[in-house]
């Protein structure tokens, strides 16, 4: 089986988000990027199935020479090689998109497995997006996969439960937590990733379909009040919520 | 020929959910502006609550049928959608940002040549224009975009669009989808049982590591359950295995926007507030006065959740039931 797991790098979830001088984009000055928390859900699950069912892993990136930090952790996880592809200029979601339909197009994958979402644009969408272009199957939110010779059955999560979805291959299947525990790269695994192949490929970047005028940040919140210490501010507290704010 | 809205209409169990309505609301109110006419599609077996858009100012209401879809196809109501936005020089389309929103709008786009602006929390028109404003960074910062293909895609945050009443008479179209893509499918759902969903609750009470340990969460539910509220849960805990994670409220979890908030014992990292800083009121129950969450809510007790909590709920339990 050939196997795809799809990674972006995205600011540590901890980080103070500032916006650049030009209004448009974060500034990126001091900020340490991560793997995209839900593509580590991807990277084991890429793992497990060839573990399960043979065949070769290729981690996939779109962006520059930064992304190869995200791409060795996930060699080390145990992917078999990857493949930067870099791209020249600017990318929204679905560029993105386009550029991994046509590498998943041209390299004949049978699995590809992406983060539900990237916990920086939020867009949720690169991975419909991608099967969308390519012309394949896509499940999205998964929380639990079966492969079984050519059909995939798999559990989204939706509101209040989950749908049971069956599909078959090829398939772009997005990862939501819980569809695994990411193992944790050994030193063994550390030391391999160092030796495997890391190919690049220059893209062009298509030019985005959406287009950012501004980026700002939330206006801040006024400070509220401290009703008490203790439980004799409750009355108070239930007071407020009723004819101040109306809630309850 | 006048331009086309499009709205797509999602029903659970044979009911049109309110972030539809919401969607409906909004592409009336846009049709309007734009001087564009409205349709509300809905891809289902059987529409039972055509009125209930009307009410919301569509009358227009297409009913992509076919028996397969009582339930959801991805693929199915992917292609159902193209095919009559193709036909019919569809212009502008709004989903509603749900799990099924979420998963269909970024399959349609692509097959329309259209860009996709998602989970907008706003959607104007400017300079003749539409100009839409979504959370970035799970809320730490804010976008303002435009789609700039001839056909444009939006999906709306649920909770944050008004309903907003403007009856027009219902006029339900057939158009039966004769030979469906049934390539993905759900053949099931599972519902947890009686549990409200964060993303859709108007009330969250939510708990964190202050609370100790995972037997000492009926504190907050028994305080949800006072107030119809859904359970919530800080990333710590859901870490260490005492609350599932679809109960995640932050960075790495839902980001919610009801219209009460109730941290208990939640310090608030940043990942947190990220999620749930846009709620209406927030209240934060915490016995550190230094925590985070303090600088975000709207009233705050500085306490022992343990000895607030009972009392908080009994106090709640009475005025509600006045």
């Amino acid at each position: 089986m050939k196997i795809a797991v799809c990674v972006s790098n995205v600011p540590d979830t901890a980080t103070k988000i500032k916006i650049s001088a030009g209004g448009k984009e974060i500034d990126k000055t001091g900020v340490s990027f991560i793997v995209n928390p839900y593509d580590e859900f991807a990277i084991e699950e890429a793992v497990k199935t060839k573990e399960k069912f043979g065949g070769e892993t290729v981690v996939i990136s779109v962006g520059d020479d930064s992304n190869k930090e995200i791409m060795r952790k996930a060699l080390a996880m145990g992917i078999d090689s990857g493949l930067l592809l870099k791209s020249d200029g600017a990318l929204d979601s679905d560029g993105v998109a386009t550029l991994l339909a046509n590498e998943i197009k041209d390299g004949g994958y049978d699995i590809v497995f992406m983060g539900k979402q990237s916990v920086d644009f939020d867009t949720s969408m690169v991975g419909q997006l991608t099967a969308s272009k390519a012309g394949i199957n896509c499940i999205t939110v998964c929380v639990s996969l079966t492969i079984d010779n050519n059909s995939v059955t798999a559990e989204r999560e939706i509101e209040g439960g989950r749908e049971v979805v069956n599909s078959s291959l090829p398939i772009v299947i997005t990862a939501q937590k819980g569809l695994n525990d990411p193992r944790y790269p050994n030193l063994k695994g550390i030391m391999d990733a160092k030796r495997k192949k890391l190919e690049e490929k220059a893209v062009t970047a298509p030019s985005p379909l959406v287009e950012v005028l501004e980026m700002s940040l939330p206006a801040p919140k006024a400070p509220g009040r401290i009703l008490g210490t203790d439980s004799s501010a409750v009355p108070e507290l239930v007071r407020l919520l009723r004819e101040e704010a109306k809630v309850i | 020929m006048s331009k086309l809205i499009l709205a797509v209409i999602e029903q659970r169990d044979g009911k049109i959910k309110k972030s539809s309505l919401e969607t409906v609301s909004k592409a009336a109110e846009l049709g309007q502006k734009l001087g564009y006419e409205t349709i509300a599609a809905v891809p289902a077996a059987s529409v039972e609550e055509s009125e209930k858009i009307a009410q919301y100012g569509i009358g227009r209401i297409v009913k992509l049928s076919n028996s397969a879809f009582s339930n959801y196809s991805p693929s199915g109501y992917a292609k159902a959608i193209v095919e009559f936005a193709k036909e019919n020089g569809v212009e502008v389309l709004l989903f509603s940002n749900t799990a099924m929103g979420k998963d269909l709008a970024p399959r349609v786009a692509p097959l329309l040549g259209a860009g996709i602006a998602s989970d907008c929390i706003s959607l104007e028109v400017q300079a003749g224009e539409l100009v839409a404003i979504r959370p970035v960074f799970a809320g730490k910062a804010l976008q303002k975009v435009k789609v700039n293909s001839a056909v444009k895609v939006f999906t709306l945050r649920p909770n944050v669009f008004p309903l907003v009443e403007n009856s027009t008479s219902a006029n339900v179209e057939n158009v039966s989808i004769d030979s469906p893509d049934l390539s993905t499918s759900v053949t099931e759902i599972k519902r947890s049982a009686g549990k409200l969903d964060v993303a859709e609750a108007d009330i969250i009470v939510s708990g964190g590591r202050g609370l100790k340990e995972s037997g000492n969460f009926h504190l907050v539910e028994e305080l949800a359950s006072a107030l119809g509220a859904a359970v919530g849960a800080s990333r710590a805990v859901v870490d260490a295995g005492w609350r599932p994670h679809g109960e995640q409220v932050g960075q790495t979890g839902k980001t919610v926007t009801p219209s009460l908030y109730v941290a208990c014992g939640i310090s608030g990292a940043i990942q947190h507030l990220a999620g749930m800083a846009s709620s209406k009121y927030i209240v934060a129950i915490n016995k550190d006065k230094d925590a985070p969450i303090f600088t975000i809510a709207d009233y705050g007790i500085v306490g022992d959740v343990f000895e607030i909590l009972p009392v908080l709920k009994d106090e709640i339990k009475k005025v509600t039931s006045n």
